[in-house]
């Protein structure tokens, strides 16, 4: 699967590097402690668990309004503007052509750094998964002062630990997938690399023109 | 706000610890100095009066307490209720066995229906005025034995006289040791009842007793049952189950209860880090501070009883004569006399809502004893309730005879010296018989043995803050909390379906990529191979 290295190009910039390894780091370490609150296992002990869940949620909410800013800013919150244009073609490729050894049908570009699928997917973490664990888990968090303000009335803990539980399985079925498609690129690691690096390999696998058309 | 509220709480806990151990060394009379306590007292009623010649209210005073009555009444059924005429799981009932349970009342002569509950001689001021030296033995109604007295009659034992007159002079305030000479051995012996409270506590260690302990604050009972008027406040049968108020200020007029842990420590008592947010403090909203702070009972060396099976009593040795069998700790578990017992040291408490008020069976309640064992009490109060809390409780397991025809609870006559009691003749029928008789019930004549259960609160043996329960004793899956309804505890009471289609769908998704990762290899190798 590895044509000749045609173009390098500049995807990833380093703000947006070190948001996604230091996230990606955040999410596996709430996840781990997340689901020790949960009941699933013992690791740190309940209390350890919940102080470094609660630690590394404010570090991630800081992250996220630096993340914000940067997005706005720089204009890259564009990329996460949803198509559905060609996004059979991409689903074709990942249930079908890619066994086959037929190329990606989407090409990566500086504006466009994010297949159609993609960024579906990253809409529904931002749309639905976020939301479900941001919103639950600051009433989790704040639980002590719902009587102060009133919520206790309408609001009960079960819910709100039961939506943040919900939220934390949609974000650890994202992380399984995510991390898988990482390696279906030109060689295992090719997307990781990028990720690091920034550079994006192109490659001229078959230099079909269809892949190409929207380059 | 919150530090300068706690500095003001530790001020306020320093300033009346101060003053209460202040007061014993600032008293302005000495009691040896008193002409009136010279002496010579034929009987404790001799000091009594001489005591009453100057506190002149003292003895009314008592009257007006349970510790005189033993007697009060439900405010939520009417019932009467008290030590007079309530059953237990251990020795059962007072009524036919005056004498001997009654060496606890802080009365004298107090041996049948006949006492005089009136006449203020009656009041044995030394009972819990005392600085040592001073028994009100077993069997002589509320007497200290005044001559060499055998005891039981017959028996080779004896009893030393007391010296009134040097008890007198010696008087002081309550001490561990005159409250405990009773509450540590209730149920005829050292923890057996309680569970959190025995001699133990005589000479505390910091970690068996934060309050009480000899090398840290040392506390005397009266230090949190702040009495006033020789009313003590602070009783298992009514309790203050939730005390939602901060802590009360020297010289503030309140009903509030002042031996709840939130008089002097208030309701919001932890300074936590803003990754706790306030979670320790809202705790307190649910749980009792006793919950945490006493992480297990029976921890100082003295076992309580857990269980009491009166079924085995009566089993002689091959000689015909009474036993005892003890433990490789040299703890009894078996005594001719009384049954077998399971003795518990270390226990970790049984968690329960409470309203503070308790339920109790009366000796004319029917039991059905086919449906399970019998709840001799029975703690009210539900979650959502804002008097209930949390609370540890001792589960203790008796096993103790009823009547099969009418359905009642006996009270059997165990420890008087004659021919009727269990102990002296190892007769049920007899002692049954004479039981009834000291309660006035019925009784067919046809008994057997029936499980029962009874639940006393725990409060005492208090540990210091780093041996509190631990977040995971209850946040876990099998924590202390299971079975305790209306409330969700995290890390116990996960959604069973989200559990079990969460990992579903994540071990789907490993099992998905997996399969697709595997068709790619078969794939990729087979295209090389061609």
């Amino acid at each position: 699967m590895s044509g000749h290295t045609v173009e390098k190009i500049y995807v990833f910039k380093r703000y947006e590097r070190f948001w996604h390894w230091s996230q990606a780091a955040m999410i596996i370490f709430m996840m781990i402690t997340g689901f020790e609150v949960a009941g699933f296992y013992e690791n740190f002990g309940f209390q350890r668990a919940v102080e470094l869940h609660t630690l590394t949620a404010w570090a991630l909410i800081t992250l996220w309004a630096f993340t914000i800013f940067w997005q706005f800013t720089t204009g890259e919150w564009r990329q996460y503007i949803p198509t559905l244009k060609r996004i059979d073609a991409i689903a074709r490729y990942y249930a079908w052509d890619i066994f086959k050894g037929l190329p990606h049908p989407y090409k990566k570009t500086v504006l466009q750094k994010h297949n159609p699928l993609q960024r579906l997917a990253y809409l529904a973490l931002l749309a639905m998964v976020s939301p479900i664990i941001w919103v639950s888990g600051l009433f989790y968090l704040f639980y002590a002062y719902w009587p102060e303000w009133g919520i206790d009335q309408w609001l009960r803990l079960e819910w709100v630990a039961t939506a943040h539980l919900v939220g934390a399985f949609m974000m650890a079925v994202f992380f399984v997938v995510h991390v898988y498609l990482t390696t279906t690129g030109h060689s295992v690691f090719a997307h990781i690399k990028s990720m690091i690096t920034g550079w994006e390999e192109l490659h001229d696998d078959h230099a079909k023109p269809v892949s190409r058309s929207k380059s | 706000m919150r530090l300068l509220k706690s500095f003001a709480t530790r001020a306020i806990l320093l300033g009346s610890i101060l003053l209460v151990t202040g007061l014993a060394a600032a008293a302005t009379a000495d009691h040896s100095k008193f002409e009136v306590l010279q002496g010579p007292f034929e009987t404790g009623e001799d000091v009594t009066r001489a005591c009453l010649s100057c506190h002149t209210e003292a003895a009314k005073q008592v009257m007006g307490t349970r510790h005189w009555t033993w007697e009060y009444e439900d405010p939520q059924t009417g019932e009467k209720l008290g030590k007079k005429t309530m059953l237990n799981g251990f020795c059962i009932g007072d009524r036919s066995n005056e004498a001997f349970c009654n060496s606890c009342h802080i009365g004298y002569g107090w041996e049948d229906d006949s006492f005089d509950f009136t006449n203020e001689a009656k009041v044995d001021c030394l009972a819990c005025h005392n600085t040592g030296d001073y028994v009100k033995a077993r069997g002589l109604a509320g007497h200290p034995a005044y001559e060499r007295t055998e005891y039981p009659p017959g028996s080779g034992r004896f009893y030393n006289p007391v010296d009134l007159v040097s008890v007198a002079l010696n008087v002081g305030p309550t001490s561990r040791e005159t409250c405990g000479a009773c509450h540590y051995y209730g149920g005829g012996g050292d923890g057996v009842k309680h569970g959190d409270l025995d001699s133990s506590l005589n000479n505390p260690h910091r970690d068996l007793d934060v309050h009480m302990a000899t090398d840290g604050l040392n506390f005397a009972c009266s230090d949190c049952h702040q009495t006033d008027k020789h009313v003590v406040p602070g009783s298992r049968i009514q309790m203050t189950a939730a005390d939602p108020h901060g802590p009360l200020v020297r010289g503030q007029q309140s009903d509030r209860n002042p031996a709840t842990c939130q008089a002097c420590h208030g309701d919001k008592p932890h300074q936590e880090s803003f990754l706790h947010a306030e979670r320790l403090n809202q705790h307190t909203n649910t749980l009792a501070c006793q919950s945490c702070h006493i992480p297990s009972f029976a921890r100082g060396g003295v076992p309580t009883k857990m269980g009491w099976d009166w079924s085995e009593a009566g089993r002689l040795d091959d000689n015909g004569k009474p036993m005892i069998v003890k433990d490789e700790k040299g703890h009894i578990t078996y005594d001719s006399r009384k049954g077998s017992f399971v003795n518990g040291e270390h226990v970790v408490p049984v968690y329960q809502w409470f309203d503070g008020s308790v339920d109790y069976i009366q000796p004319d309640t029917i039991i059905d004893p086919a449906a399970g064992p019998v709840a001799i009490n029975r703690f009210r109060g539900q979650a959502g309730d804002p008097k209930a809390r949390i609370w540890p409780v001792k589960l203790f397991q008796g096993k103790q005879p009823y009547d099969t025809v009418h359905k009642t609870l006996l009270v059997p006559q165990v420890a008087l010296p004659n021919d009727t009691a269990f102990w002296f003749n190892f007769d049920w029928p007899k002692a049954l018989q004479a039981g009834a008789e000291g309660t006035g019930q019925a009784f067919s004549g046809e008994f057997d043995f029936v499980s029962t259960t009874m639940i006393w609160p725990i409060t005492h043996m208090v540990a210091p803050k780093e041996q509190a329960v631990g977040c995971n004793e209850c946040h876990r899956r099998d924590g202390r909390l299971v079975g305790v309804e209306g409330i969700y505890v995290p890390g116990q009471d996960a959604n069973p379906w989200v559990r079990m289609l969460g990992l579903l769908a994540l071990f789907g998704a490993l099992a998905g990529v997996l399969i697709h990762s595997a068709i790619r290899v078969v794939v990729h190798y087979r295209g090389k191979a061609k």
